[in-house]
């Protein structure tokens, strides 16, 4: 496909730099660990549950393995040593410490590999159910073809949310994304349990995951259609959710390589750090992710800014691809922002929109509604969402998020959704193979545009490859957000790996490339 | 002179009124009861010209009426912010000529709030909609503390900055979550005897002026605000004050 004529070389050029300024971040990644990698191992080890005041069992037992000066060893190593030195099984040696009655200890013994890879077992085959179930289940109730109807459920309460869900997949609703409470991103824990109050959204915890499951399981089964779910593995416990989804079989996880340390002030060692191991845990349990470059736009302009959107998608497919994972499973994200007073508005965002379709082919390339110019006036917000979805159908995007014509107003009410999926269904059906049947003219509008911003993007890798990333994001490349890069939150839970350290999850998941 | 009015659809005081909502019931019985909802809501008439079954017993309905109350707007207070906008080079040519220095402001969203993008849109130097930020103002230095900034480290930057002005966002109303951040601030304002030192302003999509003031604030911003809006009202504002707290001092 090559409707816009693009420079094949340039696109090469963008891959190539993107991969040296990986390479460089690699390194760091390499020899450091952090709080919430070790926290996931002992998640994916089977350590679950929670103390009289809510704290959660893996946070206990990381904070304890950090203050007997050991957590560089590995939370891994650690348990195993213990549990020999001890001798007490796993289960004995996680309430002996968390009680204070054992202290975690390394010693260097031949023994500790052997039990390292036992305890990992559990974590290993729950992630390999969850993928064998998600093949059975959707060879059994097909998806189809995309645009993906991806719909957006809030309610605070995870039972209220199950109603809503329930009809919007009734409804035509391909993926359900259970927003998450307010700020849950900077919470450096994941709540426990089922949750029936949240602000702007519903807490993220295992319990959650696993009600809405079961619930989206019955309906597509009912349907004989697949419902994706979908959650956010990102903030402070990225790679911790990372885990419990792979365990409860989600389908989708939102996980940017850098969307923490632009827009929530996350340190940006421990979200590089983080993302690296959540997106290796993701590619074993094989959910697609979707990276937040449509946010970029909710702040910047949308037609001066386009190249920045596209130069973060090198540098995001770069990064997954470091951790193993296939084009197929990488949702790289964008959005139909550009002011819709601009003349030809619908022909600049077509190009946006055609360039990345093209530039990524095999990824399932997500595509986010109209925000930043959605006013109130509901009717035409409706009908600018009806653009999107003609934008979406003519170039063949493959994650859509609804447009809702209340956005900006309350989180979507049950009518809003359905109101949309309408709107959608129809405009996908009338224009259903624009793609194509409709070519774009040589050296017109539409073909200039999409080179130009590849142009741009191309310009700005160069800049941020002889810079280095570190040092761009210190300068406000994205978003016009500056971080410093040892500022932010979570960089006390950053920890220089000793020479014994081991991630059984990442040995073992790096040896079935 | 009083003056009644009534919504209108084609005809003077028809009271037309569109309404659309959902039930929760199956179809059948929802055009029956959309019907019995509207004629207590006080319209006359009414017709449901649609409904459709939406899933899980609910069923979406689009009714119209004719309301049958009046309001006489002769007698309704409308309270606004400032009576003109100014724009970027006139508010700072504006501090320049009257205040003589620049305007200290702090901005953020408050305890849950993660939600920046009402604050950036104000202060950033971007701005919003073709209107520049504070940050592009030479009339203003802006600290923009960003999101979840507890209340007790806010009030400690303004004093430490010697703030003129703070401004804060709130986006997320979620059972009412705003009220509660709002309230919070202005008390632990006042429990520190700082109420007259600030201008507090707050902005918001489900903000208006008339709420905000009732909370205890300055002023009130809604959806659609640019920050020349907010500048214009803060700069003229800071002014006058600065008279009251000079004509103050004199009759000490």
């Amino acid at each position: 496909m090559n409707k816009l004529n693009l420079n094949r070389n340039k696109i090469a050029a963008c891959r190539n730099y993107s991969k040296i300024i990986a390479a460089d971040l690699q390194k760091i990644i390499d020899k450091n660990t952090t709080v919430s990698v070790e926290r996931s191992i002992l998640r994916l080890f089977g350590v679950d549950g929670v103390d009289k005041s809510g704290l959660p069992y893996p946070n206990i037992l990381a904070e304890k393995i950090k203050e007997a000066g050991v957590l560089q060893y590995g939370a891994a190593n650690v348990m195993a040593s213990t549990m020999i030195q001890n001798r007490k099984n796993f289960k004995e040696t996680v309430s002996l410490i968390i009680l204070g009655k054992v202290k975690p200890l390394y010693v260097a013994d031949k023994r500790n590999k052997q039990v390292v890879n036992r305890l990992s077992e559990y974590g290993i085959s729950r992630v390999e159910k969850a993928r064998k179930d998600r093949a059975k289940l959707q060879a059994k109730n097909p998806t189809g073809k995309g645009p993906w109807f991806y719909l957006i459920v809030a309610t605070g309460n995870i039972y209220e949310d199950v109603k809503q869900a329930r009809s919007a997949a009734l409804n035509g609703a391909n993926c359900i994304a259970v927003i998450r409470s307010t700020a849950q991103s900077l919470m450096d824990y994941v709540p426990y349990g089922a949750t029936t109050t949240g602000f702007g959204g519903t807490y993220a915890t295992q319990e959650n995951f696993r009600i809405m499951r079961k619930a989206l399981d019955e309906i597509s089964v009912k349907l004989g259609r697949y419902i994706y779910l979908v959650n956010y593995c990102s903030g402070l416990c990225m790679c911790e959710i990372a885990a419990m989804g792979a365990m409860e079989r989600l389908d989708m996880m939102l996980n940017d390589s850098m969307y923490g340390i632009i827009f929530r002030d996350i340190n940006m060692y421990r979200t590089f750090i983080d993302q690296h191991f959540s997106r290796m845990i993701n590619t074993q349990a094989g959910i697609i992710i979707n990276t937040g470059e449509d946010n970029y736009l909710t702040t910047a302009d949308a037609v001066k800014q386009a190249h920045t959107v596209l130069a973060s998608e090198f540098i995001n497919e770069r990064l997954a691809k470091n951790a193993g994972m296939p084009e197929k499973l990488m949702g790289l994200g964008h959005a139909f922002e550009i002011n819709p007073d601009i003349k030809n508005s619908f022909l600049l965002e077509l190009a946006q929109a055609q360039m990345v379709r093209e530039i990524f082919p095999e990824s399932p390339i997500k595509y986010m509604p109209p925000t930043k110019h959605i006013t109130g006036d509901i009717f035409k917000a409706h009908v600018i969402d009806s653009m999107f979805n003609l934008a979406s159908v003519a170039t063949n995007q493959s994650i859509h998020l609804l447009g809702i014509l209340t956005e900006g107003i309350h989180t979507p009410f049950i009518q809003d959704r359905y109101l949309s999926i309408e709107s959608a269904k129809y405009v996908m059906n009338a224009a259903k193979d624009m793609s194509t049947e409709v070519t774009f003219r040589k050296n017109g509008l539409i073909q200039k545009r999409a080179n130009e911003v590849l142009d741009k993007a191309l310009k700005m890798l160069g800049k941020i490859k002889k810079e280095g990333l570190l040092n761009a994001l210190e300068q406000g490349c994205f978003a016009d957000i500056k971080r410093p890069r040892k500022g932010g939150k979570g960089f006390e839970g950053v920890i220089a790996k000793a020479k014994e350290y081991t991630n059984p999850f990442e040995e073992r998941w790096s040896l079935l490339k | 002179m009083s003056k009644m009015i009534k919504p209108y659809g084609d005809k003077l005081n028809d009271g037309m009124v569109q309404l659309s909502f959902t039930l929760p019931v199956k179809a059948d019985l929802a055009e029956e009861a959309a019907k019995n909802i509207a004629l207590k809501m006080g319209l006359a008439d009414p017709h449901t010209v649609y409904h459709k079954d939406i899933g899980e017993g609910f069923t979406f309905v689009i009714v119209y009426g004719k309301c049958t109350h009046s309001v006489d707007v002769s007698k309704l207070k409308v309270t606004k912010v400032v009576e003109e906008w100014m724009g970027l080079d006139e508010v700072n040519e504006f501090v320049k000529k009257n205040i003589k220095r620049k305007v200290v402001v702090v901005g953020a969203c408050i305890e849950s709030d993660a939600h920046t993008v009402g604050i950036d849109a104000i202060l950033n130097m971007k701005g919003f909609s073709g209107d520049y930020g504070f940050e592009r103002y030479s009339a203003f230095k802006v600290y923009n503390m960003g999101a979840q900034v507890p209340c007790e480290e806010l009030i400690r930057k303004a004093k430490e900055v010697n703030a003129d002005v703070i401004l804060i966002s709130q986006i997320v109303t979620q059972q009412n979550i705003h009220l509660h951040n709002l309230t919070k601030l202005i008390d632990m304002i006042e429990s520190e005897e700082l109420r007259d030192k600030f201008l507090v302003i707050v902005g918001g999509p489900s903000i208006n002026n008339k709420f905000a003031k009732e909370l205890g604030y300055d002023a009130g911003f809604g959806k659609g605000t640019l920050p020349s809006h907010v500048a214009t009202y803060a700069v003229k504002k800071v002014l006058s004050r600065m008279g009251k707290v000079k004509s103050k001092r004199k009759q000490c």
